[in-house]
C-alpha cells in the first residue's frame, strides 16, 4: 500500500499545476448543484404560499417575481454550469498535457537497457490510452463523484428539513441503488474483458489477413480464412448480445428499484400529507427531490466500479515515470581538452553473463584514423555505444577516456554531440529532408546543409526528387533505399561537425563506387578529427592508421594495414579473399 | 500506426446511401418491430408517470381522503414492473440488432476482401482496411440498432407530451412549443462546430501517436546527436495543440448544455406566470399546473437528444459510404464463368478435374503496367523457363524485384501478352488451381496466431501430424520447434510475433515444403539471422529447390551463383539477363551487386571460421 503512494506522487507531481482549476470547478460544480436544488424550492413556495393558502397569499398578483427569480436562478446555476465545465476541461487537459510532454522527455531520456526490454507498441499504448483514462478520470469521474455526493447531502438535508421520516425511507434507497450498480458493474467487468478479447481475436483475424493476404492466396486457403472468421465473428456476436442482455436486466431491474422508490415516496408523502404533517407543496418539492436523486446515484456505482480501471492506468503510467533516466550530469563535470581515445580492459555484455566485449584495449589519439574489422556479433558495435555512453560500463569492467578524463565524468550531452555517429540502419524522422539533415545543427543555412550532403554524395540524389529537399521522408512520403538513407545520415552528422566521427558499417549500403567517392569527400572534412571507421570492407578500412580486428569479443589483431597484411591473420585472409575475387 | 489519414465526407443525407444497408437490415426486421413496439410504449409509459403524482395530489392531498390509495400503489407498481420488463426486452432485441447487422456486414466485407485483387491490397494500407470492417462498421450496427430505437423513443414521447400539454391547455402548450425550433436550432448549431473540433482532436492525436512512435524508434538516433530538447519542442508543440483544440470543444460543449437549460427554465417560468394566474383566477387546478410544470421541464431533454441523433445519423453516413465503398470493389483478377464451371471458385474446388502442373513456364511477348502506374515496367518481355530450371532474380531493395513474381502468381495479369504453364494460358485455369500447386516463401514471412504445428498445417490442412513433423524435419526446422517451450504445440503469438524472424523463415520453409508445389517462389531473408540459422536455412533453400522450377529472389551468394538463369532488376525493369559467368564476365550491374555482397560474405566465413566461398 505504501508503495501505491510513493507511486501516485510521481504521477501527482504533474497535477499540481491544475489544482486551481479542478478546485474551481468542484466549487462551481457544487454552486450548480445547490442553486439547481433551489428551483424546485420556488415551485414549492410558488404552489403552497402564494397560490394555496400559505401566508404569502399577497404575492400572487406578482407571480412574475416568481417567474424572475427562476429565471435569474437558471441564469447563475447556468453560469456557473459554464465556469465548472471549462474549469474541469482545463483542469484535465493541463494534466494531460504535463503527463503527455513528461512521458517523451522521460522516454527520450531513458537508458538503451530500459528500451532494449520494452515493447514500442506496449509504451505507446501507455503513453496514449491509459493517460486518456487518467485525463478523462479527473476531468468527469472525480468531479461526478464530488457533484453526486454534494447533491445526495443536500437533498437530504432539504427533504430532512421537510419530513424526517420519509427522508428515511428514501435513505434507505440511495446506498441500495449506488450497491445495486457497483456491484453489477463488478460483477460484469469479468464477462467485458472476455468480450473485448473476443473482439481483439476478431481484430487480429482481420489484421492478420489482410497483412498475410499473399501468404493465404497464394496456398489457396480464401475458404480456410472465410471459416476461421466466421467462427470468431459468431463469438463476438454472441458474447456481446449476452452481455448485451445482461446489461437489459440490469436496466430493467434499476428501473423497477427506482420506480418502487418514486412509489414509496408518492405513497407515503400523500398519506403523510393527508395527515397533515406535509403540505401540497412540501410533497411536491420532496418528489422532485427524490427524482433528481436516482440519476447520479446510478451513475456513481458506475464511477465506483470504474475506479478500479483508473488504477490500473495510474500503474501502467507510473511504470515509465519510475524508469531511471540516464545520467546527464548538466552542470558539473569535466569537458576534456583534447579528443584523445582511450579504452582500458573494458569487458561488457548487453546481459548479464553473456559477454560482448572482453578485455578490450586500445587508444586513438586526436585526428588519427582508426578501423574496426569484425564479424556479425563480434561486439564491433558494442565499441561505438560504449563510448557515447548509450550503455554503461558497470564497476570494475575496465574504463573509457576521452581526453584523459573518464567519460562517467563528462556532461553526457556534451559528450555526444562531441561524437558523430553513423548507424548502420539509420533513423530517419519523418520530417523534411532538409528538416532531417538540419537536425543536428538546427541553426544551419541551407548553404551548410548542401554541402554537406555534397560531401555525403546525396545533394544530386536529393535535387532529383520533385520537391528538392523539402521532400517528405517516411510514412507519408518518399521511401529512400538503404544507401541513400545511410547518405542522409552521414550528411546530418557531417553538418554538426563534431570532433569525433563513428561511421558504424554506414556505407554498407552504399555501392563500392559511390564508397569510394565518399570516403575522397570525406578526406578533406576529416583532417582534424579523431574517426573510428567500423566496417567488414578492407578496402574502406585500409586507409586507416591502425585497425583493430575483433573476434568474438575479442582483440584478434591490431596495427596498420602494411603490418596487418604481412602477417597470416584473419585480416589477411579476408584481403586476400576480397582482392582475388573483386 | 493509424496515422494514415481518413477522408471526412461531408454531404446531405441521402436516401440513396441509407437505402443500401437494407439488406443487412432485413433479415432482423421482427426484432426491430418488438423494439419499436416497445418503445411506443415506453414512452407512453414516461408521458404518463408524472401523471401519477398529479393524481395524488388531487385525488388524495386537496380532498384530505385516503381511499383507494393502496389500489392507486399497486397499480402505479404494475405499471412500473411492466416498464422494466419492456426495458429488458428492448435492450435485449436491441442489441441483438446491432450485433447481427454488425456480423453479417463484416461478413460481407471479409468475403469481398478475399477476392480482391492485389492491386487494392498494394494501394491501401491495412489499418484503412481494418477500420473499414471493424469500426466503422460497428459505428453503423450502433447507430442502426440504439441510434434509430432512441429516436422512436424521442419522437414519440415529445409528441405524445404535446398532445397531453394540449389537451391540458392549448395556450400554455403554444408557449413551450414556441421555444423547440430554438432548442433544435441551437443543438444542430453546436453539434456540428463540436463535431469538427472533435475531429480535429483526434487527428492531433494521431500526430501525438506517432510522435511517441518516433520518439522510441528512433530513440538511438537522437541520443547519439544528443537532440532530445529539439525533439522535446517538436513533441511539445502537438501536445499544446492538442490542449488548446480539446479545450475548445469543451469550451462549446460549455456553452450548449447551459444555454439549452436555461431556454427551459424559461419555459417554466413562463408555464408559472401564465399557469398560476390562471389557478387563481380558478380556470385551471393546481394539480394541473403541477403536472404542466414537470412536463415543461422535462420535455427539453428527448428534444435535444433528438436533435443530437439526428446530426449523429448524418455523420454515421460518411461510415456507411466508406464500407460500401470497399464493398464497391471490383477484383482486377477474376476467373471467366467457363473456368469456374471446370475448376471451381475459390471457396470451393472441383478437384477432380484439376491437371498437375509439370513446371515449364513461357513468358511470351509480356508487357505489363501496375494498375495505379503510368509506365510500364515491363515491354515485350520473352523467357523460357523448362521444367526444373532455378531462376534467380537480383537487384537493389525497391527496384521492382517481385513484379515478375506477382504475374507468375496470376496476383496480377499481363496488360498484353500471355503467359503459359506446361503450354496452356493460365487464364484458361483458375487462380485455385495455380496457388494450389505454387509454393511460396515470403522475405518477411508471415504467420498466424496459433501453435507452430496449425502454422506448417496452413500447407496442406489435410496433413496428418506427422506429415506436418516430416515436413519440419525435411527443413531443419525440427531442432528449432522442439527448443520451443511446448515444440509443435507453442504459441507463435500474433503474426508470429514470439518468433525470431529466422525462425519464422524455418517454419515457413516447412509450410511451404508441406503443400508440395510443384513450383516453387523464394524471396530470400534480407534480415540478419545468426550465423546457425543461416546455415539451417542455406542447407533449407537448397533442399527446397531440387527438382522444382523455382523462382528466386535472392540476396545470398550460394543462390545466385547455382542459378540456371540470372535476371537483374534496376528501376523495374530487366537491364541484364544470363548465368553467373556470362554476367560477371559482363563487367555490368551485375558484376557490381555481386562485389559488394562478396565482401561481406568473405569476412563473414572468415570470422565464423568457414571456408571461403
Amino acid at each position: 500500500m505504501n508503495g501505491n503512494h510513493g507511486k501516485i506522487r510521481l504521477i501527482l507531481r504533474h497535477f499540481s499545476g491544475s489544482r486551481r482549476y479542478f478546485a474551481a470547478a468542484v466549487l462551481a460544480s457544487l454552486l450548480t448543484t445547490a442553486l439547481n436544488a433551489l428551483t424546485p424550492q420556488i415551485f414549492r413556495f410558488s404552489i403552497d404560499e402564494v397560490l394555496g393558502n400559505g401566508n404569502y397569499g399577497y404575492l400572487a398578483g406578482h407571480l412574475w417575481m416568481m417567474a424572475l427569480a427562476i429565471v435569474a436562478v437558471a441564469a447563475c446555476s447556468g453560469l456557473s454550469m459554464f465556469a465548472s465545465r471549462t474549469c474541469a476541461a482545463r483542469a484535465g487537459e493541463d494534466f494531460a498535457k504535463n503527463l503527455r510532454d513528461a512521458l517523451f522527455s522521460h522516454v527520450q531520456r531513458l537508458p538503451m537497457s530500459w528500451h532494449d526490454g520494452n515493447q514500442t507498441g506496449d509504451i505507446i499504448q501507455r503513453c496514449t490510452s491509459d493517460v486518456e483514462v487518467i485525463r478523462s478520470f479527473v476531468a468527469t469521474q472525480l468531479l461526478e463523484v464530488f457533484r453526486t455526493v454534494f447533491l445526495v447531502g443536500i437533498s437530504f438535508a432539504m427533504m430532512v428539513s421537510m419530513n424526517r421520516r420519509l427522508a428515511c425511507v428514501v435513505l434507505f434507497f440511495v446506498p441500495a441503488v449506488a450497491l445495486y450498480s457497483a456491484v453489477f458493474y463488478r460483477l460484469i467487468a469479468k464477462r467485458f474483458t472476455v468480450a473485448d478479447e473476443a473482439e481483439g481475436e476478431l481484430s487480429t483475424v482481420v489484421q492478420e489477413n489482410a497483412t498475410g493476404v499473399r501468404v493465404v492466396r497464394a496456398f489457396g486457403r480464401e475458404a480456410f480464412e472465410m471459416e476461421r472468421f466466421r467462427e470468431k465473428n459468431e463469438r463476438f456476436a454472441s458474447l456481446w448480445i449476452r452481455l448485451g442482455s445482461l446489461s437489459g436486466l440490469y436496466w430493467g431491474v434499476g428501473d423497477l428499484i427506482t420506480g418502487f422508490q418514486v412509489i414509496t415516496v408518492i405513497v407515503l408523502g400523500a398519506m403523510e400529507a393527508v395527515h397533515g404533517t406535509m403540505t401540497a407543496g412540501e410533497f411536491v418539492a420532496f418528489a422532485s427531490y427524490n427524482t433528481v436523486l436516482v440519476w447520479p446515484v446510478r451513475g456513481l456505482g458506475r464511477i465506483l466500479s470504474d475506479m478500479s480501471k483508473a488504477g490500473v492506468s495510474f500503474d501502467r503510467v507510473n511504470y515509465i515515470l519510475a524508469g531511471k533516466e540516464e545520467r546527464y550530469e548538466q552542470d558539473r563535470g569535466v569537458c576534456p581538452q583534447n579528443t584523445d581515445i582511450s579504452f582500458s580492459h573494458v569487458s561488457f555484455g548487453y546481459v548479464p553473463g553473456k559477454e560482448v566485449l572482453k578485455d578490450v584495449s586500445f587508444e586513438i589519439p586526436q585526428g588519427k584514423i582508426f578501423g574496426i574489422l569484425g564479424g556479425t556479433g563480434s561486439g564491433k558495435s558494442t565499441v561505438a555505444q560504449l563510448l557515447t555512453r548509450l550503455y554503461e560500463l558497470e564497476e570494475g569492467c575496465g574504463s573509457i577516456s576521452v581526453g584523459g578524463v573518464d567519460i562517467r565524468e563528462i556532461p553526457l550531452e556534451w559528450l555526444r554531440r562531441q561524437v558523430g555517429m553513423v548507424l548502420q540502419e539509420p533513423f530517419l524522422y519523418s520530417r523534411t529532408i532538409r528538416e532531417n539533415i538540419a537536425a543536428s545543427a538546427p541553426e544551419a543555412s541551407f548553404e551548410e546543409i548542401r554541402q554537406a550532403a555534397g560531401t555525403a554524395c546525396i545533394d544530386e540524389a536529393i535535387m532529383s526528387f520533385p520537391d528538392g529537399y523539402d521532400t517528405l521522408v517516411g510514412e507519408r512520403g518518399v521511401t529512400l533505399s538503404g544507401g541513400q538513407r545511410q547518405r542522409v545520415a552521414i550528411a546530418r552528422m557531417l553538418l554538426a561537425r563534431p570532433p569525433i566521427m563513428v561511421f558504424d558499417d554506414s556505407l554498407s549500403a552504399v555501392d563500392s563506387q559511390t564508397d569510394y567517392l565518399i570516403r575522397q569527400a570525406l578526406k578533406g572534412r576529416m583532417k582534424d578529427a579523431t574517426v573510428i571507421l567500423i566496417s567488414h570492407r578492407i578496402t574502406t578500412l585500409m586507409g586507416a592508421d591502425q585497425i583493430m580486428v575483433l573476434n568474438h569479443g575479442q582483440v584478434e589483431e591490431m596495427g596498420s594495414h602494411e603490418e596487418l597484411i604481412r602477417g597470416n591473420g584473419i585480416y589477411r585472409q579476408i584481403y586476400d579473399i576480397q582482392r582475388g575475387e573483386a | 500506426m493509424a496515422a494514415y489519414e481518413e477522408q471526412e465526407y461531408q454531404k446531405p443525407f441521402s436516401l440513396r446511401i441509407w437505402g443500401r444497408m437494407l439488406p443487412f437490415f432485413k433479415p432482423y426486421r421482427r426484432f426491430f418491430a418488438v423494439t419499436m413496439g416497445l418503445n411506443v410504449f415506453l414512452a407512453a409509459v414516461d408521458v404518463v408517470v408524472p401523471l401519477f403524482q398529479s393524481y395524488a395530489i388531487d385525488h388524495f392531498i386537496t380532498v384530505e381522503r385516503l381511499d383507494g390509495i393502496w389500489a392507486f400503489a399497486a397499480f402505479y407498481g404494475a405499471v412500473i414492473a411492466l416498464q422494466a420488463l419492456c426495458v429488458y426486452i428492448s435492450v435485449h432485441a436491441a442489441t441483438s440488432i446491432e450485433m447481427y447487422v454488425g456480423r453479417d456486414l463484416k461478413w460481407a466485407q471479409f468475403e469481398h476482401l478475399q477476392k480482391l485483387s492485389f492491386s487494392y491490397y498494394n494501394t491501401t494500407p491495412v489499418g484503412y482496411i481494418h477500420a473499414r470492417v471493424m469500426s466503422d462498421t460497428l459505428k453503423i450496427a450502433g447507430m442502426i440498432a440504439w441510434g434509430l430505437v432512441d429516436m422512436f423513443w424521442a419522437f414519440v414521447y415529445v409528441v405524445s407530451v404535446f398532445v397531453i400539454m394540449f389537451l391540458l391547455d392549448p395556450g400554455l402548450a403554444a408557449i413551450i412549443m414556441l421555444i423547440v425550433p430554438c432548442i433544435a436550432v441551437l443543438t444542430v448549431y453546436f453539434q456540428n462546430r463540436i463535431l469538427r473540433w472533435n475531429r480535429k482532436v483526434r487527428r492531433i492525436n494521431a500526430e501525438i501517436t506517432s510522435g511517441y512512435n518516433e520518439g522510441i524508434t528512433g530513440v538511438k538516433t537522437s541520443k547519439t546527436m544528443g537532440i532530445e530538447q529539439d525533439n522535446d519542442r517538436t513533441f511539445f508543440d502537438r501536445t499544446s495543440r492538442m490542449h488548446q483544440a480539446s479545450c475548445r470543444a469543451a469550451r462549446l460543449n460549455a456553452i450548449y448544455i447551459p444555454t439549452i437549460l436555461f431556454f427551459s427554465s424559461v419555459a417554466s417560468a413562463v408555464v408559472l406566470y401564465r399557469g398560476g394566474g390562471m389557478v387563481k383566477s380558478e380556470i385551471m387546478r393546481l394539480g394541473t399546473l403541477s403536472v404542466f410544470i414537470s412536463y415543461a421541464v422535462v420535455i427539453f431533454e428527448p428534444i435535444q437528444q433528438l436533435a443530437r441523433l439526428l446530426s449523429d445519423l448524418i455523420s454515421c453516413q460518411a461510415n456507411i459510404e466508406r464500407v460500401m465503398d470497399l464493398l464497391d470493389q471490383k477484383p482486377q483478377v477474376e476467373d471467366s464463368a467457363q473456368v469456374m464451371e471446370r475448376y471451381g471458385d475459390a471457396f470451393t474446388a472441383k478437384r477432380e478435374n484439376w491437371e498437375r502442373i509439370k513446371g515449364d513456364i513461357v513468358f511470351e511477348d509480356v508487357s505489363f503496367m501496375y494498375p495505379d502506374g503510368r509506365e510500364y515496367v515491363l515491354e515485350h518481355f520473352n523467357l523460357h523457363v523448362s521444367a526444373g530450371m532455378n531462376v534467380a532474380i537480383v537487384g537493389e531493395t525497391g527496384a521492382g524485384k517481385s513484379t515478375l513474381v506477382n504475374l507468375l502468381g496470376r496476383f496480377f495479369e499481363p496488360t498484353s501478352g500471355r503467359i503459359l504453364i506446361d503450354g496452356v494460358d493460365y487464364r484458361e485455369r483458375s487462380q485455385l488451381w495455380l496457388h494450389s500447386q505454387m509454393g511460396y516463401v515470403l522475405q518477411n514471412p508471415h504467420l498466424f496466431s496459433g501453435t507452430v504445428r496449425e502454422n506448417i498445417r496452413y500447407g496442406r490442412l489435410s496433413a496428418t501430424d506427422e506429415e506436418v513433423e516430416e515436413a519440419a524435419r525435411q527443413v531443419s526446422a525440427d531442432k528449432m520447434a522442439e527448443k520451443l517451450e511446448k515444440g509443435y504445440d507453442s504459441d507463435v503469438g500474433e503474426s508470429g510475433g514470439r518468433l525470431s524472424v529466422g525462425e519464422k523463415q524455418l517454419i515457413s520453409f516447412a509450410r511451404a515444403i508441406l503443400a508440395n508445389p510443384a513450383v516453387f517462389v523464394l524471396d530470400e531473408a534480407t534480415s540478419s539471422v545468426d550465423t546457425q540459422t543461416e546455415q539451417l536455412i542455406k542447407q533449407a533453400t537448397q533442399r527446397l529447390l531440387k527438382g522444382h522450377t523455382s523462382f528466386v529472389i535472392a540476396h545470398r551468394l550460394s543462390t545466385i551463383r547455382q542459378a540456371d538463369l540470372i535476371l537483374v532488376v534496376k528501376d523495374g525493369r530487366i537491364i541484364e539477363r544470363g548465368s553467373h559467368g556470362e554476367l560477371m564476365a559482363q563487367k555490368g550491374s551485375y558484376y557490381e551487386l555481386y562485389t559488394r555482397q562478396f565482401e561481406e560474405a568473405a569476412a563473414r566465413e572468415v570470422f565464423s571460421g568457414e571456408a571461403a566461398v
